[in-house]
């Protein structure tokens, strides 16, 4: 997947957010020397290759009363992770949801899904709700709770020369 | 405490979490749906941006799509030494985020470079200055649905 200059440019101009206008694809492409209906259909097509996922509002989810957050772990038979891991990322609570490699001996769990709740009892209510999901293809899970952010800088596309 | 929100602060949150129209004026497109006025829609929007119940208003971008390599990292750090090795991983401008999560691998990051060797240098350069092993977890495949809270 390649992005030519001008959806680069396109991209670092709107990667910190999205001008708060009435015409925000307009407003773009004058810092770019574009019209705004080039934006748009720039944007279309990003889109439609999966570069951008979606256009909106990344909500605070602790100022939303989210106060908990778990990363659940689970340890998936592998033949059905796959098929199961898609329906653990269906449910509404899940956020993000991944497949990735076991740490044997010490991190038996292929199958990753970041939960959130209004305090750790709930989230421990969703958990449950997961193995309920997964049964008899799951041998153990694990949640952990995080309880500092360390750092946090969003991700940036670096800049290229030219 | 800025405000709180009212039912249509919420309606809104839900609303813009979903895709914006790619037209050229999006928010009187939101503010149609929900009955709203587009200068309504955009002076909340604002706001709620201001006040951080929004933390940001764009494109989402899958990160490995616009090039680069992302590895998710565990340690296991004794807690006397914690903050020291805090600070040494912290330093590396290819740690994105740092989370301190109460397991024994206590500290989970994402590394993001421009190539997954990169990935690798980092993590051993991270291991040589903490005497820690620095646990990869790449990602194999991701279930993408969404990122939603209900308002």
């Amino acid at each position: 997947m390649t992005l030519d200059a001008i959806d680069r440019r396109i991209v670092e101009a709107t990667q910190a957010g999205l001008p708060l206008c009435a015409t925000p694809f307009a407003e773009i492409g004058d810092s770019l020397g574009l019209e705004g209906a080039d934006v748009i259909a720039r944007l279309v097509k990003l889109k439609e290759r999966g570069v951008i996922r979606r256009i909106g509002a990344a909500p605070n989810h602790y100022r939303l009363g989210m106060l908990a957050n778990g990363m659940s772990v689970w340890d998936v038979d592998d033949a059905q992770v796959d098929a199961l891991g898609a329906q653990v990322g269906a449910l509404t609570f899940v956020t993000h949801c991944y497949r990735r490699p076991r740490a044997l001996p010490d991190w038996p769990y292929n199958l990753f899904a970041m939960v959130h709740g209004s305090d750790r009892e709930e989230v421990q209510e969703k958990r449950a709700q997961i193995a309920v999901l997964l049964g008899p293809a799951c041998r153990g899970s694990d949640i952990l709770f995080s309880s500092r952010i360390l750092k946090k800088t969003g991700l940036r596309l670096r800049r290229k020369e030219g | 405490m800025t405000h709180q929100l009212d039912d249509t602060d919420r309606a809104l949150i839900n609303r813009l979490q979903d895709d914006l129209p790619l037209t050229d004026r999006p928010f009187a497109a939101i503010g149609e749906a929900l009955d709203l006025p587009e200068s309504e829609v955009l002076s909340r929007l604002t706001r709620l941006r201001e006040d951080g119940f929004i933390t940001r208003f764009g494109p989402f971008f899958d990160a490995a799509a616009l090039g680069g390599a992302f590895c998710l990292c565990a340690m296991s750090v004794p807690e006397a030494d914690f903050e020291t090795v805090v600070t040494k991983v912290n330093a590396h401008p290819e740690v994105a985020h740092n989370y301190e999560r109460e397991h024994a691998f206590n500290m989970w990051f994402v590394l993001a470079t421009e190539n997954a060797e990169e990935i690798e240098t980092v993590a051993r350069e991270i291991e040589a200055e903490t005497g820690i092993a620095v646990r990869r977890f790449p990602k194999e495949r991701e279930f993408y649905i969404g990122f939603r809270v209900a308002a």
